[in-house]
C-alpha cells in the first residue's frame, strides 16, 4: 500500500470491519485503529441521524497531537493518522486513490475463466459447411 | 515618539497577538464530517457532538504511533 509521507499510519477495513491492509503500523495498532475508526464512523452518523452511517463518506478529526482521517468508498473504509496541520485535501486525495487502487486490484485477483475447448477437425468442417450454406 | 504612545502601541500589539493565538487554538481542534449528498458539517471544539469524536481521535492517535523502521 503506497501512501503519502504525511500519513503516519493507515488501515483498510472491509465491510465486516476486519483489517485487510495496513501501512506504518503493527498488527495490534492496526486492530486498535480499525476499532476506533469504526466507532468514529458510528458516532459521526449520530450527529445527523437522517444521513445514517452510510451517509458519512469522509471525516477529519484534528487534535493538538495530530489528525485522524476516514474515507469510505463502497464497502471499504480507510483510516489514517497524520501529524499536526496536515494538507487536508492532499491526504483525502491520497486515501481515496489508495481505496480505488485496492478496488481495481480485486478483479485481477479473481480466477481467470477457463479457455474455450479447441474444436476438433470434424467440428471445424461442420462449421465451415454451415457457413457455406448460409452464404448467398 | 512619546513614551505613552509607545506603551499604548505595545499593548495593542500584545492584544492582537493574544487574539490571533486564541483564534488559532480554538480552530486547532475540530471535526469535519462529509456526507454522501455533498454536504459537510464542521464542529469546532466545544460544539455539541464534537467532544466524543475528538476523544476518539485522540485515542486513535495514542493507540497508533507510527512504526519506526
Amino acid at each position: 500500500m503506497e501512501i503519502s509521507s504525511q500519513v503516519q499510519a493507515a488501515v483498510v477495513l472491509d465491510a465486516a470491519g476486519d483489517v485487510v491492509g495496513a501501512a506504518g503500523i503493527g498488527a495490534d495498532g492496526g486492530r486498535s485503529l480499525a476499532g476506533t475508526a469504526r466507532e468514529l464512523l458510528d458516532r459521526a452518523a449520530t450527529i445527523r441521524p437522517a444521513a445514517g452511517e452510510s451517509g458519512v463518506t469522509q471525516l477529519e478529526a484534528a487534535t493538538r497531537a495530530g489528525s485522524v482521517f476516514l474515507v469510505r468508498e463502497g464497502e471499504r473504509v480507510i483510516a489514517a493518522t497524520t501529524g499536526r496541520a496536515p494538507t487536508v485535501g492532499l491526504v483525502f486525495y491520497d486515501l481515496k486513490t489508495c481505496l480505488r487502487a485496492l478496488a481495481a486490484e480485486v478483479p485481477k485477483s479473481e480466477p481467470a475463466k477457463p479457455k474455450a475447448k479447441p474444436k476438433t477437425p470434424r467440428e471445424r468442417g461442420a462449421a465451415a459447411g454451415k457457413d457455406e450454406h448460409e452464404s448467398p | 515618539m512619546s513614551r505613552p504612545s509607545l506603551v499604548l502601541g505595545l499593548l495593542v500589539a500584545l492584544a492582537i497577538v493574544i487574539f490571533v493565538r486564541r483564534q488559532n487554538a480554538s480552530r486547532a481542534e475540530h471535526v469535519d464530517v462529509y456526507y454522501e449528498d455533498g454536504s459537510m458539517l464542521s464542529l469546532d471544539n466545544g460544539a455539541p457532538g464534537a467532544e466524543p469524536l475528538l476523544a476518539l481521535a485522540r485515542e486513535a492517535l495514542r493507540g497508533a504511533p507510527p512504526a519506526r523502521s
